[in-house]
């Protein structure tokens, strides 16, 4: 039995399938870092998801546009970002708290639309798997890597990007700024608030197009409260990668393959209750957790409503 | 500020006047049956609560919606919620409330005494309490499964079965169970690989559950609960046939749908009315099963089964009816 688990179709399955499961979480929590880098801690991650995941679902429903419903998903994602923001930054609300109150918006909403718009289970032609010329061709690589659909390559491509933007630009610099010291950044001309707008509700943005990566890529359905807490544990994995966009796709990474990995132990009938099985990505989670906590320091401004004083 | 508090009364007047007179149309004349039911996901997750919803809209057909008033509450998948829900129809004056979900049972122990004049049924379960207002009903899923599994296994050329199970508990187990019967029984020799995923609603993980079966071989799948619509759209995607189980499946995936087992709770419904028309108002235990036409098999029209294999479905179903062929599973 351990042999059939060390053979190269077992191998390449795991493989593929975590980098599949990843793209959620890679979106959610990259949009989560920026957020967490300029010091707000946004809670409203899977509620954001879901209405990202309905919107993009109900366009594709309608229109049979699949650019269209990503577009409206980031659209819808971004305006609740921003009411995020609008809370967080401008009104100074309990970050934990209001976050929170975005997640539970958009649980219900998300619910309601459907219920009111839809109403039954229909699925969608989502985005098709796309077989990148020659690479998918390279034998387990190709299977591994190059045979995705297209959100799940730009979830990859843009954690580079994220990283160079936030490591070496001006304005990366201004964000980090005001995530450690929005007193100093301040005095010095950054205006706090417009960064923190800026990133909250790009976050926003990310994360309905995580939602959206559910309901017209990977699964194309949607039903009550899709995101089964997906959102939460993006935020998780934004701690575990130390807030580094690099270290959280590590993070979302490992969290999938072992995902995968039990789905696999149990296929092959490995003799380990199903119940433990589904628990080890969890219990992965927290152990590396505490192990980084010891580690990483989380930008000080973290979840501090900054107030201009005097 | 003023105005609001104003409001603020007005409205709690009003919700006063609401429960007023919800209170005092307890009594019902004979024959008119006001009946609410709580439920764990949504009336057309094609699944466990729809099987509840069909059931009654059905009685509703036939009785008239002025002899049988239904109201919902669908989606309750917090279990206090549901409490609040059961014990506010009591309240009401609703004289059937029926709680569809194993995990509504300690509140209704708890609420049912309260309201000695109202009846309750509970499922998938198999115990009243002792209480003397309170039904309970389950479904002997494994027969259908064992019937699922004898085609799936006629028809997978591999010799490779998937499984998506949510929680290895309840009916969903028996299902499973029966399945696995049911394919050994026909193929000794089948693998069938079985996963259960720990939740009935996460539809991303039923889905690469169901990506892991294709990978592993798999030409035949089925699974039980409502995250199957993740599975099923797979299996779509890779042209692997697909067995359902508790509501009829065959629209979300006509071209892969083979047959689904369907929970028709009309017989229990109408047992219990034809009860509480008599006065008896509770303890009695229901099981659904292919005997009493409660579990019933539906082939899907749009997928043309191999005549010898629907001969092979039909002769189980006998067998299983007339008691010469006994899934011994969940015992």
């Amino acid at each position: 039995m351990l042999q059939e688990f060390f053979s190269t179709t077992v191998l390449i399955g795991i493989l593929a399938s975590g980098i599949r499961l990843a793209t959620p979480y890679l979106y959610a929590a990259i949009g989560e870092t920026i957020g967490q880098r300029s010091g707000v801690l946004n809670l409203g991650v899977d509620g954001i998801m879901l209405m990202g995941a309905f919107s993009a679902f109900y366009v594709v429903f309608r229109t049979e546009n699949l650019f269209l419903g990503l577009i409206v998903a980031m659209i819808v994602g971004g305006l609740m970002g921003l009411a995020m923001a609008f809370i967080s930054v401008t009104m100074h609300a309990e970050q934990g708290i209001s976050g929170i109150g975005v997640y539970l918006f958009g649980l219900g909403m998300s619910d309601l639309l459907f219920q009111k718009l839809v109403n039954n289970v229909e699925t969608v032609q989502g985005f098709p798997e796309i077989h990148i010329r020659y690479l998918s061709d390279i034998p387990y690589i190709g299977e591994i890597f190059f045979q995705h659909n297209i959100l799940v390559y730009l979830a990859y491509l843009l954690v580079p990007i994220v990283g160079f933007i936030l490591n070496k630009t001006t304005f990366g610099l201004k964000i980090r700024a005001v995530g450690e010291n929005p007193q100093a950044a301040d005095t010095l001309g950054v205006n706090v608030a417009l960064v923190r707008y800026i990133t909250v509700t790009v976050g926003g943005v990310f994360s309905g197009i995580a939602g959206a990566s559910l309901s017209i890529a990977l699964l194309n359905v949607f039903q009550q409260n899709l995101t089964t807490g997906l959102g939460f544990i993006a935020i998780a994995l934004v701690y575990f990668g130390g807030w580094r966009p690099l270290y959280v796709m590590a993070g979302s990474l490992i969290f999938s393959f072992v995902n995968a990995l039990q789905v696999w132990v149990q296929v092959l009938g490995i003799p380990i209750p199903s119940d433990i099985a589904v628990m080890m990505p969890y219990l992965l989670t927290i152990i590396v957790l505490v192990l980084s906590a010891q580690r990483a320091r989380q930008p000080s401004a973290l979840s501090k409503p900054y107030m201009r004083s005097g | 500020m003023k105005k609001f508090t104003y409001l603020l009364l007005a409205v709690l007047f009003a919700s006063f006047l609401a429960a007023c007179g919800g209170a005092s149309s307890n009594t019902t004349s004979s024959g008119t049956y006001k009946v609410a039911v709580v439920m764990p996901s949504a009336i057309n997750d094609l699944a466990f609560s729809q099987s509840m919803y069909d059931a009654l809209m059905k009685i509703q057909a036939e009785r008239g919606a002025d002899k049988f008033e239904v109201a919902v509450s669908d989606g309750v998948f917090v279990v206090e919620d549901a409490a609040a829900a059961i014990r506010d129809y009591a309240s009401k004056g609703y004289n059937l409330i029926i709680a569809h979900g194993s995990q509504y049972g300690a509140s209704l122990k708890e609420i049912a005494p309260d309201f000695p004049n109202t009846t309750f049924a509970w499922g998938t379960a198999g115990d009243t309490f002792g209480l003397p207002n309170v039904f309970a009903y389950e479904a002997l899923s494994q027969e259908g499964g064992y019937v699922n599994g004898v085609m799936a296994a006629a028809l997978s050329t591999s010799g490779t079965i998937g499984v998506v199970g949510p929680i290895e508990v309840g009916d969903a187990k028996l299902y499973v169970d029966g399945f696995k019967a049911g394919a050994m029984a026909q193929n000794p020799a089948i693998q069938i690989n079985v996963n259960y995923i720990g939740s009935f609603s996460d539809v991303a993980l039923a889905s690469e559950a169901a990506q892991t079966h294709a990978a592993a071989g798999a030409d035949v799948m089925t699974g039980s609960a409502q995250m199957v619509v993740g599975a099923i759209g797979v299996a779509e995607q890779q042209g692997i046939l697909w067995f359902g189980t508790q509501s009829d499946q065959s629209s979300l995936a006509p071209k892969i749908v083979v047959a689904s087992q369907v929970y028709d709770w009309t017989v229990v419904i109408n047992d219990i009315l034809d009860l509480m028309s008599k006065g008896t108002l509770g303890g009695k235990v229901y099981a659904v099963s292919l005997a009493n036409q409660g579990l019933l098999i539906k082939f899907n029209p749009d997928y043309s089964l191999p005549a010898e294999v629907k001969t092979l479905a039909e002769n189980t179903i006998k067998g299983i009816q007339d008691g010469s062929i006994k899934v011994e599973v969940g015992q």
